[in-house]
């Protein structure tokens, strides 16, 4: 992390919030407003959790004006990041903390999810746990509904309290058309063309398990929410089937 | 023939030592000097003959002015880094005949060529094996779902055919696909590596563990733990609903190596302030399907269950090994069927594929002998 110290002597009119949401590696950090700051009721209990709250509090609204050495500065300043993170957490679900983050959203902000079949679904960062040092931020895929790591290990670092267990899953309730149509595309482990026993076999288990939830959903009148192309895939799956006699036999020479 | 890889590089260490090439194995001279390794590759590779000699460092055979230029070799080193490997300029510099336009051709082609010939190689017996030296070294990554823990993950292609889909990564712990995370390998063809090979790695090496590294506090499934006692050697699991000696293989594969990244306590829950959001709420859960895995996963031995409540209708029952790993008939609406379709589809996949030049998939085995 960049030292706001120097990078600010000779500027100190820039906010630290400023500051903290440009540092490489807090790119998935939006920017608290002000007013949701200093008011105290949005801050209730966390004077136990932040070590020299009032001045971290003052150092994150840019009145902090204690005379200190560097390593009591330093100290602060770490306050002030965690404090920042645990308000953060808060923040973003609110109306305006979850239209921030939406719009970090839509610019792919949080990545994109490594899955091939989700075509580059943007990600959002969630905890594992809303407590604070227990797992590192992890980024969730609203298209397969699972969990991966960041790229970065900058990001990998962050604490997921930050961001919490429910602030993905209230953004999607709350833009309901932000959330994307599900795919029942999937990968078909292959040798010399032909589906490998194990995973067809899970896979078949696992269409089971698929449609006798589309019919509890339609049994519910609930929207399944499965893209409409995915009937016509299943078709042309069959025709690979056959090709896979075709294929090309030198391959497995030696 | 080939002299001057002894002096420097081989085209062949170049090319895998390029940004992006990382994946690649070294295919041996040998493996690409047996002609019939090479069987087809002519007529996918324009100005194959040439390619095929700067893949080998091979001089041109109609050279006339050959060892008079020794000190732009010592220069041309230092572009390694470039895309140009230094090899190929070397020779190319003696070929006086040749035009710049053909020189990039050629060089397109060497490419090309050699990822034909590496798609092949990496299923052969040397190939692979060195493919799991490099998958030990986790040159390949892991996997980036957390549930995945870390499972190590190998190349695939989602096409054989080249110039279609770049590079992905397979892993056997969700049985999912995924794009690399450097895009670097965003230039890698996937045909490359083709479809066939994580599948047959995985196939051969079936003592590999690939679970990953599950932290003990994870609270990971009950079946997995269940699964994992059964396939212990001591063979000690008092609730197991299986008896213990009849599971130490499920279609092919050690129950604990049966996708250990899915099934209960791997499938994320959506939960706002700690409650579960409900499937039936409009942006419920509808993909836990995905990473589900039974909790008895003897559930997915078709053939077994199949012959276990047929036995002796007729005395063809085959190998378990034979029927184990390549499944050959499925398709949607013929799910009740399927068992029957398949002794016979069996039978003609096996005949169909060998005849296509001793390639039964249910060889496989046969490579692990190697290992
Ligand atoms: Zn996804
Ligand atoms: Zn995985």
């Amino acid at each position: 992390m960049d030292d706001f110290n120097s990078d600010t002597d000779s500027d100190y009119t820039s906010y630290w919030r400023d500051w903290f949401i440009s540092s490489r590696g807090n790119e998935y950090f939006c920017e608290i407003d002000e007013e949701y700051l200093t008011d105290r009721f949005n801050l209730t209990g966390l004077n136990t959790e932040v070590q020299y709250y009032q001045y971290a509090l003052d150092l994150v609204t840019d009145v902090f004006d204690l005379d200190c050495d560097d390593e009591m500065r330093e100290q602060i300043e770490k306050s002030a990041r965690h404090l920042y993170g645990l308000v953060h957490a808060r923040y973003i679900v609110t109306t305006r903390g979850l239209a921030k983050m939406l719009e970090k959203f839509k610019k792919s902000d949080f990545g994109k999810c490594p899955r091939v079949m989700c075509d580059s679904q943007p990600l959002l960062p969630m905890g594992q746990s809303d407590v604070a040092n227990t797992t590192p931020v992890k980024l969730y895929c609203a298209r397969c509904e699972d969990l991966y790591n960041p790229k970065s290990s900058r990001h990998a670092v962050i604490d997921g309290a930050y961001f919490g267990t429910s602030f993905h899953n209230i953004l999607f309730q709350v833009y309901p058309a932000m959330s994307p149509a599900k795919s029942q595309r999937r990968y078909e482990p292959r040798v010399f063309g032909f589906k490998v026993h194990a995973a067809a076999a899970l896979g078949r288990w696992q269409t089971d398990e698929r449609e006798r939830m589309k019919e509890r959903l339609k049994g519910a009148r609930v929207e399944t929410g499965f893209e409409a192309e995915d009937e016509e895939l299943e078709d042309e799956e069959e025709d690979e089937e056959m090709e896979g006699d075709g294929f090309e036999g030198a391959a497995v020479a030696q | 023939m080939s002299s001057s890889s002894q002096v420097t590089e081989s085209w062949i260490s170049s090319f895998c030592g390029l940004l992006g090439h990382e994946y690649f194995a070294e295919v041996s001279e040998d493996f690409i000097e047996d002609d019939f390794n090479l069987t087809g590759l002519q007529s996918q590779v324009p100005m194959y003959k040439e390619a095929l000699e700067m893949i080998l460092d091979v001089e041109p055979e109609d050279d006339e002015d050959e060892e008079d230029e020794e000190e732009e070799e010592e220069e041309d080193d230092e572009v390694l880094g470039d895309e140009r490997p230094a090899g190929y300029r070397r020779t190319s510099d003696r070929r006086h005949l040749r035009i710049a336009s053909d020189l990039s051709v050629i060089e397109g082609s060497a490419e090309l060529l050699y990822g034909l010939i590496h798609q092949r190689y990496i299923t052969s017996r040397p190939g692979i094996q060195q493919m799991t030296e490099k998958y030990e070294l986790q040159h390949f990554g892991t996997c980036p779902r957390v549930n995945c823990n870390s499972c190590k993950v190998l190349p695939v292609g989602l096409n054989d055919i080249p110039g279609q889909e770049t590079v992905k990564l397979f892993c056997p712990s969700c049985l999912d696909v995924y794009t690399p995370p450097n895009s670097r390998f965003q230039s890698v063809d996937g045909a490359f590596f083709g479809t066939t090979f994580p599948s047959l790695f995985f196939m051969t090496f079936t003592d590999l563990d690939i679970g990953g590294v599950r932290p003990a506090s994870t609270g990971a499934a009950d079946a997995l733990a269940a699964v994992h006692s059964a396939a212990a050697p001591d063979g000690k699991s008092r609730n197991n609903p299986t008896p213990p000696n009849l599971i130490t293989s499920i279609n092919g594969v050690a129950p604990h190596n049966l996708a250990p990244g899915l099934g209960p306590g791997n499938i994320y829950e959506p939960r706002i302030y700690g409650f579960r959001v409900s499937e039936r709420a409009r942006s419920g859960p509808r993909m836990k399907w995905l990473r589900m895995r039974p909790t008895d996963v003897t559930e997915l031995d078709e053939t077994r269950r199949y012959w276990e409540e047929h036995d002796g209708e007729d005395g063809t029952r085959p190998d378990d090994d034979d029927m184990n790993m390549v499944d050959v008939a499925e398709g949607k609406g013929v799910r009740r069927k399927i068992i029957g379709r398949r002794r016979r589809a069996n039978g003609s996949a096996a005949t169909g594929a060998g005849g296509g030049g001793g390639v039964s998939p249910m060889d496989t085995n046969g490579v692990a002998a190697a290992g």
